[in-house]
Parts: C-alpha cells; sequence; structure tokens
C-alpha cells in the first residue's frame, strides 16, 4: 500500500479526515504555547506592580478607542530603537497587561517609555487635540474625553475584582477603596495617569536584552 | 428546490459582500481622522468577517453540494447560519464603533458577541461535514480539505484566543496576559489569515477554477501535499509577528524557519493552479471570472512570496511596525481574497440567475480597475513602509538619530493621498461589478418568462 493509498482512506472517510486536521494543526500551537504556560513563568520585574484604580480605568480607555492601532508598546533592542525610546522592552513588564498592548503598527511612536515625558498638561492638550501642540499631526482628537467621568459604569471595583481572580495582587482594601479613588476623575484624567505610568524600569539590566 | 436555495444563499452572501465592500471605505475616508481607532477596527473585522467569512460560507455550501453530489444536510442549518452570521456581524460593527473593544487584533469583538460566533460556527461545521457524510461519492474532494481545516482551525483558534472572565456586558479580561497572551494572540491572528483568508480561499480555487476552465486539477499529489504540509506548517508561524519583541527567542526562530518553509506549500499550489489553467489558455481570453481568478492568483504568489520574506528577523527589522505590512496585507487582501471572490460571483451569478451576464466591456474594466487599484496601493505602501522603516533606523555619523518621528511622519502624506486613490479607483472598479449584476438579474425577468427548470441532476465532480 503505498502512500497515495493511504490518503485515499483518509479521503473516504470524514472524521478520519478531521481528526486528521485537527492534529496536524494542533502540534505547532502546542509546541509554541504550552511551554510558556508550564515552564516559562515570567515573573514580574522589580518595578512591575499592577495599575492603580485611575490607570486600569485610562488603560480600558485606551484599549476602548483603539490607540493601539497606531501606537506600538514593545521597545525592540535595535541599536537606533533604543536611542530613540529608551531601554528595550522585557517581558516581565507585562505581566499584568490584559490583553499585552504591545501593538503592531507605529502610525504615531512608540509610547512604553512616554510616561513623565511630557507634563500631565501637555497630555491632556494633546489629547484633546493634537494639532493645538503638533500642527503636523494626523492624530485624531478625542474632545469626549474630558466630558466623560472615568467611572461612569460604576463598576472599577468588578473590574478590580476580576483581575484579582486571575492573580493580580489586589488587596482587598485596594478594591473597596477603589470607586473613592476615583471619584470625579474624567477619562482624560484616567488616561493620563495611565500614559504617565508607562515608564522604564531601572531595575532591569538594559544589557539583558528583550528577554 | 436546491436551485432556490442554492441562489438565495448565495444572493445574500453577495448581497452583504456589496454592502460592506460599498460601506467600509467611504467610512473610512470620510471620518478617519475623527475616530480612527474605531472605524479601523470595524474595517478589519467588517472584511474578514462580514466579507471573507460570509463569501467562503456561500461558496463552501455551493460547491460542497456539487462535489458530494447530494443536497445540504440541512438547509434550514444552512439558512440559520447565513442569516445569523449576518446579524452577528452587524452587532459586531455597531458594538466595535460604541467602543466595545477586546483590544487583540482581528479579535477585538467582546465576549457575547464571540460566544455567538462560537455557536454560528459549530452549526457551519454540522451543514458542512454533516454534507459530506451523506455524500454519494466516496473520495471526498480537494476544496473540500480546505474549506473543512477552516472550519476545525479556525473553531480551534477562536475559542482558545477569546478565553476571558467577563467583567460587564461590554468588557472582559483575557485569560492570557503580557508575553503570553502575545503568543497566543499571534497564533490565533496569524492563522486567522492563514486558515480563512488563505486556506479558505484557496478552497474556493480549487473548486471554481478547475470548473470554470474545464480542467481537471493538474497534479492530484501536489495537492495532497501541498494541503498537508500547508495544514501542519501554516501554525508554526505566527510567532513571526513579533520579532524582537520581547518572547523567547527560540520561539522567534523557530516562527521565522517555519514561515520560510511555508513557501514551498503555498507555491505548489499556485503551480498546481497555473498549470491546470494553462491547459486551457484559450478561455483566459475571454473569460472574465477565470481571468479574475487567475490575477488574484498571481498576487497570491507575490503575497505568499513576501510573507516568509518579511518574516527574516533581518528584514522583519525594517518592516514590522511600519506601512510595508499594511501594503503586505492589502496585495493579500485586494490582490487576493477580494479578486478571487470576484471572479467567483462573475462565475455564480450568471449560472444562478439562468441567464448571460449583462456587459462583458463593463466586466472588462472592472478588471483593470481592479489590477491599477491594487498595484498602487501596493506600491504607495511599499513607499511609505520602506522609507519610514529606514528612516526610523538611520544614524548620522555620531551614532545621533537623524530623522525625528514627526518629521518622518509628515513625508508619509503623498503615500496616503495616493492609498487614498487607489481605495477609490479599487472600489469604483466594484461598484461597476455590482451594476453589472444588479442589470444581468434585472434583464432576466423581463426576459424570462418561463424560467427553464434548472438541471438538478448533479454536475460531474472535477476530480483527477
Ligand atoms: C491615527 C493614528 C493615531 C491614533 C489612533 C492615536 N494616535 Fe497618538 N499619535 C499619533 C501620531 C501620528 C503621533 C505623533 C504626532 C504627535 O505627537 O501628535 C502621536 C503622538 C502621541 C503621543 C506623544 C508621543 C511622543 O512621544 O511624543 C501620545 C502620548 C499619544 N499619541 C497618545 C495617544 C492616545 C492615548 C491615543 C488613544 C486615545 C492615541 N494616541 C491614538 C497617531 C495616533
Ligand atoms: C478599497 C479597499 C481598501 C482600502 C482603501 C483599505 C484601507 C485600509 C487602511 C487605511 C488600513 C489601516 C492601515 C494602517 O494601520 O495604517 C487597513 C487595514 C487593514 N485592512 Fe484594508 N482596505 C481596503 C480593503 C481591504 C480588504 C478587501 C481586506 C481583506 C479582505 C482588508 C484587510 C485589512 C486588514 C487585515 C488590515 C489590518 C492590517 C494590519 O494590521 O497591519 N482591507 N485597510
Amino acid at each position: 500500500m503505498n502512500a497515495i493509498d493511504i490518503h485515499r482512506k483518509l479521503e473516504e472517510n470524514a472524521g478520519l479526515l478531521i481528526f486528521g486536521i485537527l492534529f496536524v494543526s494542533a502540534i505547532g500551537g502546542l509546541v509554541q504555547i504550552l511551554p510558556s504556560i508550564f515552564q516559562e513563568t515570567v515573573e514580574p520585574t522589580a518595578e512591575t506592580r499592577p495599575y492603580t484604580a485611575a490607570e486600569l480605568l485610562g488603560r480600558d480607555i485606551y484599549i476602548r478607542e483603539g490607540c493601539s492601532t497606531c501606537h506600538s508598546q514593545q521597545v525592540r533592542p535595535l541599536l537606533a530603537e533604543v536611542i530613540r525610546y529608551e531601554a528595550p522592552a522585557h517581558a516581565g513588564e507585562s505581566v499584568y497587561d490584559r490583553p499585552f498592548l504591545w501593538g503592531s503598527k507605529r502610525t504615531g511612536p512608540d509610547l512604553s517609555r512616554v510616561g513623565e515625558k511630557y507634563t500631565d498638561e501637555w497630555q491632556r492638550i494633546h489629547l484633546v487635540n493634537p494639532r493645538a501642540v503638533v500642527p503636523k499631526s494626523i492624530m485624531p482628537a478625542y474632545p469626549w474625553l474630558e466630558r466623560r467621568k472615568a467611572n461612569s459604569g460604576n463598576d472599577v471595583h468588578l473590574r478590580m475584582k476580576a483581575l484579582q481572580r486571575l492573580g493580580h495582587p489586589y488587596t482587598d482594601e485596594e478594591i473597596t477603596r477603589a470607586a473613592a479613588d476615583v471619584a470625579g476623575m474624567t477619562e482624560l484624567d484616567a488616561i493620563v495617569a495611565y500614559l504617565q505610568s508607562l515608564k522604564i524600569d531601572t531595575s532591569v539590566d538594559p544589557s539583558e536584552g528583550g528577554h | 428546490m436546491i436551485f432556490s436555495l442554492i441562489w438565495s444563499i448565495l444572493g445574500m452572501a453577495a448581497g452583504v459582500y456589496i454592502a460592506l465592500e460599498l460601506v467600509i471605505p467611504t467610512i473610512d475616508f470620510g471620518q478617519e481622522w475623527l475616530s480612527y481607532g474605531r472605524l479601523r477596527t470595524l474595517h478589519t473585522n467588517a472584511v474578514i468577517f462580514g466579507f471573507g467569512v460570509t463569501a467562503l460560507m456561500g461558496t463552501a455550501f455551493y460547491s460542497v453540494q456539487r462535489t458530494c453530489h447530494v443536497e445540504l444536510f440541512s438547509p434550514r442549518l444552512a439558512w440559520f447560519c447565513i442569516i445569523a452570521w449576518q446579524f452577528t456581524v452587524l452587532a459586531g460593527g455597531i458594538s466595535l464603533l460604541a467602543g466595545w473593544n477586546a483590544g487583540k487584533e482581528y479579535a477585538e469583538l467582546e465576549w457575547p458577541i464571540d460566544i455567538l460566533i462560537a455557536v454560528i460556527w459549530v452549526c457551519f461545521g454540522v451543514v458542512f461535514f454533516g454534507t459530506i457524510a451523506k455524500r454519494k461519492v466516496k473520495p471526498i474532494y480537494v476544496s473540500n480539505w480546505f474549506y473543512g481545516a477552516l472550519i476545525i482551525v479556525i473553531a480551534m483558534l477562536h475559542i482558545v484566543n477569546s478565553l476571558a472572565i467577563p467583567v460587564t456586558i461590554s468588557k472582559s479580561y483575557s485569560l492570557f496576559a503580557g508575553a503570553q497572551d502575545a503568543v497566543v494572540q499571534w497564533w490565533y491572528g496569524h492563522n486567522a489569515v492563514g486558515f480563512l483568508l488563505t486556506g479558505g480561499f484557496l478552497g474556493m480555487l480549487y473548486y471554481f477554477l478547475p470548473k470554470q476552465a474545464d480542467r481537471p486539477i493538474w497534479s492530484y499529489r501536489l495537492s495532497i501535499i501541498a494541503f498537508w504540509a500547508f495544514t501542519y506548517s501554516y501554525i508554526w508561524a505566527g510567532p513571526h509577528h513579533l520579532h524582537y519583541n520581547a518572547i523567547p527567542d527560540w520561539v522567534q526562530t523557530l516562527g521565522m524557519v517555519m514561515s520560510i518553509i511555508l513557501l514551498a506549500p503555498s507555491w505548489a499550489t499556485m503551480v498546481n493552479a497555473v498549470m491546470t489553467v494553462s491547459g486551457a489558455p484559450q478561455k483566459l481570453k475571454t473569460d472574465h471570472s477565470l481571468k479574475f481568478i487567475v490575477l488574484a492568483l498571481a498576487f497570491y504568489g507575490l503575497a505568499t512570496f513576501e510573507g516568509p520574506m518579511m518574516a527574516i528577523k533581518s528584514v522583519n527589522a525594517v518592516s514590522h511596525f511600519t506601512d510595508w505590512t499594511v501594503g503586505h496585507v492589502h496585495s493579500g487582501a485586494l490582490g487576493w481574497n477580494a479578486l478571487i471572490t470576484f471572479g467567483t460571483f462573475y462565475f455564480l451569478v450568471p449560472r444562478l440567475f439562468n441567464t448571460q451576464l449583462y456587459s462583458k466591456r463593463l466586466a472588462d474594466i472592472h478588471f483593470w480597475l481592479a489590477i491599477s487599484g491594487t498595484m498602487l496601493y501596493v506600491l504607495s505602501m511599499w513607499g511609505a513602509g520602506i522609507s519610514q522603516g529606514l528612516l526610523w533606523l538611520a544614524l548620522g555619523d555620531l551614532g545621533e538619530l537623524s530623522y525625528g518621528f514627526r518629521e518622518i511622519m509628515a513625508s508619509m502624506q503623498p503615500y496616503y493621498i495616493l492609498r487614498v486613490i487607489a481605495g477609490l479607483v479599487f472600489l469604483s472598479g466594484a461598484v461597476i461589478m455590482i451594476y453589472n449584476f444588479f442589470r444581468t438579474i434585472a434583464g432576466r425577468k423581463t426576459a424570462t418568462v418561463q424560467i427553464p427548470a434548472p438541471s438538478t441532476a448533479p454536475q460531474q465532480p472535477v476530480t483527477a
């Protein structure tokens, strides 16, 4: 029985064909993903901590508005890139990122080290109307952020509780306090808090590269 | 009964596809600066899930009946799939505009929609494999292997990548975090492209190309080898989206090597298809459907060559994060997916309505608009992408950066204008096609008082 005959069997039996496809296609994924689940648990770097209530809301707004369709958050260990954006990314920095926001397109610059590069005031003006500070900017304006309350869904504690269940080290006290912490904040305040939190982790030896 | 079922399903698939094609680029350009982040997400979801999946579902239902010589396993369930899918894509689109966004590329839809997708997908699988199970010919034809792989693999990818803990109806947190999430996401993202936009459409190719060229597939052996090699190796290539990112080196290298290997099965299929057509060169001059399919094949070859090149780490250092990627995506999306679908529709519409195409000249014009739109799009993005990549990395004599980010951004304007023109050219071609179909269908109603009874006798399958 040659290979073609064997394949005839497969072709004549739908169940075998389904199984064949499933088996063959599953191998690659298993090899690449399982080790990351069972062996190489990534430890947070020394300065990496879960997001505060305000930062978390800001991050969720960043996701909602699709900022990551234009901005990456991942500095690659290439010389020019490190000069432009500073220290390359370390896996330990994103252990509290659900989902990760490394991005795939830089219509705008990388933002993973943008924290404290500008004042809060600059960030606010820029988000409401980028052309006010960067005349040729092609970034969209986000005037509505200023008008909305950050915790308008009244669910910040639920968000933190869900993350706590996933293993983020929030204390119960932090969670109960969360709503009060962000009371009165606008969405703009929250997203600026998030942007300012994106900083170089000085505990990481930069020569270690990306991993 | 069978006939009406099939044409209605396809008519609807075409209708939806038409609606989406018309709507998407207009919104994209009209409001690009207003809320780009949401609209871009809508664009990718609408073309992939709205246009891509609907076309695949419609043609899968059509061709599986012809190749198995039986009616669909459950026409009602098939109807349910098609209609429920339209509803889901619509709801998904609205939810994205409303800001429900899970934040993962091509998997932005939030958990309630993800569940709907999973349910419909299972129904799709039941209809498809149910039909295969009751087939009257023993061997399962090649096109069905690809459609089958599409159904199975996408189900697996979708379910794993969408695992999340819901917080509210519109918000959930991924079960995976950080680097691990990245690997899972691009395992999904790359293979959604692979098994849907490449594999699924190869199923379309394997049925409609031999059918239209009136020639059996050139090499049966080659199609077997290409299919299994494709199914095996595609899955490994995801990490090429994460070169130089904070994931382990061995994963990146594996992704790179497997991406390069992937060139072989991709081109094997192309060779097989080209040799099939070359058996009937005279048809290529006169047949519009075939012309589109063959041009699509050329772009397929281009994109599947470019992809592995971009997966090489040193090339990727330049191309990643730039418009080069966008150019690559669209040489596949416009050149391959859209053109083969157009070709298939030029084949199906006259056949389903039992008539002749209204105007061959318009189809010719569409052909040229489609080529030039795609070429202009790809060229403008190559220009933009390669200059971005090189300028970002350029260093002066003292090791200082040569150009600021904003300076480079501002120099992109001419390329972006070219792309708008490219999009309009491509779109106007599609509008002409729709007009052509509309007249074709309208013409039939007045011309034929008595519709000739369609032959319910199954057609010969095109197996070698
Ligand atoms: C259409 C693409 C696009 C989108 C979407 C976008 N941006 Fe931008 N962004 C840019 C461009 C281009 C620049 C560079 C010009 C400038 O500074 O305005 C930029 C610059 C920035 C900067 C300054 C970075 C620096 O280092 O100088 C910040 C901060 C920023 N964007 C935040 C955001 C946030 C937050 C969002 C989502 C609410 C967002 N961007 C959405 C394109 C975009
Ligand atoms: C008239 C035709 C089209 C136009 C003008 C157009 C335009 C665009 C634009 C402006 C973007 C954003 C690029 C960026 O990030 O800078 C984009 C992204 C994308 N488009 Fe299209 N598009 C068209 C048709 C299609 C079709 C038919 C498909 C698929 C079948 C498609 C698939 C995609 C995908 C997958 C992306 C995301 C690319 C990435 O993540 O890098 N597009 N398109």
